[in-house]
């Protein structure tokens, strides 16, 4: 058990520190959060700014275009962007979090040649098509078609909850290849041109009145056979890379910040009274252990991803992600709800920030794996329960 | 950083594990469970304290020139655990904090309990020495076996852990008292250590618990197959080891990060550590069904045990109001960033400074 750093660890704190320090101030301001092209060239330009330094792709492979830094690195690039207050990855998550890392996982090398390296340098952003109107938790039983003519798969079918397609370029699609293969064999994962013809896309509202994510229909859309990654059929266990990537590390950064609003919560309750309430104020108690003990959690998870990167493993956050992510989802909701406790009838405002956050935070126990996946998961993976049906 | 535990601290853990399966094997937590008299065996029993002793149970971490084992926090915690997991009872942590300062701690001659203020008291008619803490001050009740209840006038009380016997004690002597004396020694310190060792011990039973449930899920089948394979009861199970692993990384992390100055660590570990012993064995009986209603089952004991270790050193109400504090202290070093909210600015108050 040791938490402190070595010394090139520290190192690389420190110059990123004073290139935060020096970076930060000359940013545009934040556009707003409707304008998509305007968070599309936003986030674009802070990506940019991340490659042009160095700190591009840190946690992918060398040969992949990344950095190759440790895992420990990586988190202590989360922490210090976080605190600095560093723009989020924003459009640029899929790219970097998902279809990036599988194409340099599984792809080949005019494959990665061909979609790396304008992902690290914020040139090409990329969605997600996975989930299906009928295919949800259920993802396997997905029901997309793509049929091989020729050089090129025909896709025709439809995607939902897909974040960032407005803007994409490409989508990360997996398609149903086989029907007559069992479910989890008859997949294939293909990079989908997002101004192919036959793509529309309609934006989907969300509760919190933001059109965060859209569904993407799919009319006989050409996809060259060229843009599957790895083998046809074997689509399932390639994609099955990138959500083990949403699951272990990907919230490290909204733990710092959750930390942040916690403090500035007690603070403004201390202001208007509201901290005079025990009740209250234990609650406010019990979310800090909750979120000190998250925060700890995300070190031990990179500490075991580490090890087995070090080991020959893929260094990919494992079952263990689906612990974190359970707990931290709900807590993050019980963070906005104190909040608005904290707030009194403010909280009514939707203009609050923290009643924004509040409406957002509600999807988190559903995106990437509903909390009783995860218990699932957590159930059948880690503490070998027997199958339920 | 590598938060694991290292190849000496699994070799130190399993050796503990392994002592403690030979020298408090379940039948003999049983036997104390079952037959709390006079003639029953006795808690904590010299032959295993002594043995917990030789093996630097209460002096791991005296120096090694103080005759003991030289080592750290980490692994008091690791050793904590297992004795959790155990159920092993006695004043576990007061001989160990008294383990220096009273002759034959360290060794586990003797067996020192504790007060923190009047409370209640275990193991105080088999106690040596009393520690009293009291305040900002600290000092040391010598009575020799079974005269510890009489010279703080202490009540008995039927324990609800029946592997533990209690006292109440409703006010501590007066200093200046022949028999005590003032220890050179930093209460504040000493509470922060019996707290996280506290929560270390609600951690081992806590994850044993999820064991029981698990292995309870798998064997026992109901409508033609294992009750571990319906959602209902897959879910509870999950949920216990969420509390379990989030209880495992505070109580490590505090382990590491020992300062005096900075308790919140410690309170977060006690706070998440309590939490989930408790209610990992009100799950742990859930998923038992009828069977874990019942006296023959060990679920009961790790339940009443988890009430009242949360009872000692730092309960849940006051881990809560410490971690409450600190916020605003953290909060004064953030750099003032209101809620986007220009209209309706809660702070414009006049006091926005915390």
């Amino acid at each position: 058990m040791d938490l402190t750093l070595t010394g090139a660890e520290e190192e690389f704190r420190r110059r990123l520190r004073a290139w935060l320090r020096d970076t930060l101030p000359g940013l545009p301001p934040e556009p707003p959060a409707d304008d998509w092209p305007a968070r599309r060239a936003y986030d674009c330009a802070w990506q940019r700014a991340l490659h042009d330094a160095g700190y591009a792709g840190l946690h992918w492979p060398p040969e992949a275009g990344g950095q190759g830094a440790t895992p420990t690195q990586h988190l202590i690039f989360i922490e210090e962007a976080e605190r600095a207050g560093a723009p989020y990855v924003g459009a640029n998550f899929v790219g970097l979090l998902h279809a990036g890392p599988t194409i340099a996982a599984e792809g080949t090398a005019a494959q990665r040649a061909r979609w790396l390296p304008p992902i690290l340098r914020g040139e090409e952003i990329w969605c997600q098509g996975f989930s299906e109107p009928d295919a949800g938790s259920d993802l396997a039983s997905l029901r997309t078609r793509a049929v091989r003519d020729g050089d090129s798969y025909v896709v025709t079918g439809s995607k939902i909850w897909t974040s960032y397609a407005e803007i994409a370029d490409w989508c990360e699609l997996l398609v149903r290849t086989d029907p007559a293969a069992p479910r989890h064999r008859g997949i294939s994962w293909l990079a989908l041109p997002m101004n192919a013809p036959g793509v529309t896309v309609r934006p989907l509202r969300t509760l919190a009145g933001t059109a965060e994510f859209a569904e993407v229909f799919l009319d006989e859309v050409r996809v060259p056979a060229t843009h599957r990654i790895g083998a046809e059929n074997d689509g399932w266990r390639v994609s099955m890379v990138t959500l083990s990537y949403e699951r272990g590390t990907a919230f490290a950064g909204e733990v710092v910040a959750c930390r942040r609003t916690l403090a500035r919560l007690a603070r403004t309750a201390r202001a208007n009274g509201r901290w005079d309430d025990a009740v209250l104020r234990r609650r406010l108690g019990r979310l800090h252990a909750e979120f000190t003990a998250l925060w700890r959690l995300v070190q031990w998870n990179v500490s075991e991803a580490a090890h087995a990167a070090r080991t020959g493993g893929d260094g990919v956050p494992g079952a263990g992600g689906s612990v974190f992510k359970l707990r931290y989802s709900q807590a993050r909701q019980e963070l906005y709800d104190a909040a608005a406790e904290v707030l009194g009838p403010e909280s009514l405002d939707a203009r609050q920030e923290w009643t924004a956050q509040r409406l957002s935070s509600l999807s988190y126990t559903i995106a990437a794996g509903t909390s009783q996946i995860q218990r699932t998961i957590i159930a059948e993976r880690i503490l070998g329960l027997p199958k339920g049906r | 950083m590598d938060f694991r535990l290292t190849g000496d601290q699994r070799a130190l853990r399993a050796g503990m594990r392994g002592l403690l399966a030979a020298r408090h094997p379940h039948e003999r937590l049983r036997a104390l469970a079952d037959s709390p008299s006079p003639d029953g065996p006795r808690a904590p029993d010299p032959a295993l304290w002594r043995a917990l002793g030789e093996a630097g149970f209460f002096s791991l971490r005296l120096a090694e020139k103080d005759g003991g084992v030289g080592l750290g926090m980490p692994e008091a915690v690791l050793l904590f655990e297992e004795a959790g997991r155990a159920l092993l009872p006695g004043p576990l942590v007061a001989t160990y904090l008294a383990a220096g300062l009273v002759p034959g701690a360290a060794e586990g001659g003797c067996v020192v309990t504790a007060l923190d203020g009047p409370g209640a008291a275990e193991h105080l008619a088999s106690a040596d020495a009393v520690l009293l803490l009291d305040g900002p001050a600290a000092r040391l009740l010598r009575t020799g076996a079974g005269g510890a209840p009489r010279a703080l006038r202490a009540r008995p009380v039927r324990c609800v852990d029946p592997t533990t016997p209690l006292h109440l004690v409703r006010q501590l002597p007066r200093m200046p008292d022949g028999s005590d004396a003032a220890l050179p020694i930093d209460a504040a310190r000493m509470r922060l250590e019996a707290a996280l060792l506290t929560a270390a011990q609600q951690l081992g039973s806590a994850f044993r618990t999820v064991e029981l449930a698990v292995s309870h899920a798998r064997r026992r089948s109901q409508f033609g197959r294992p009750v571990g394979s319906f959602q209902a009861v897959q879910h509870l199970c999950a949920e216990m080891l969420v509390r379990a692993e989030l209880a495992r990384a505070a109580v490590y992390a505090a382990s590491l990060s020992m300062e005096p100055d900075e308790p919140a660590e410690i309170a977060a570990a006690k706070l998440l550590a309590d939490s989930a012993a408790v209610r990992n064995a009100r799950d742990c009986l859930q998923v038992h069904g009828g069977l874990g209603f019942t006296w023959e089952s060990d679920v009961h004991l790790h339940l009443k045990r988890a009430w009242l270790r949360l009872r000692q050193w730092q309960s849940s109400i006051d881990s809560e109001e410490l971690l409450a504090n600190t916020l605003l202290c953290e909060a004064s070093h953030i750099p003032e960033r209101l809620p986007a909210n220009d209209a309706t600015d809660v702070l414009d108050a006049e006091n926005v400074t915390a």
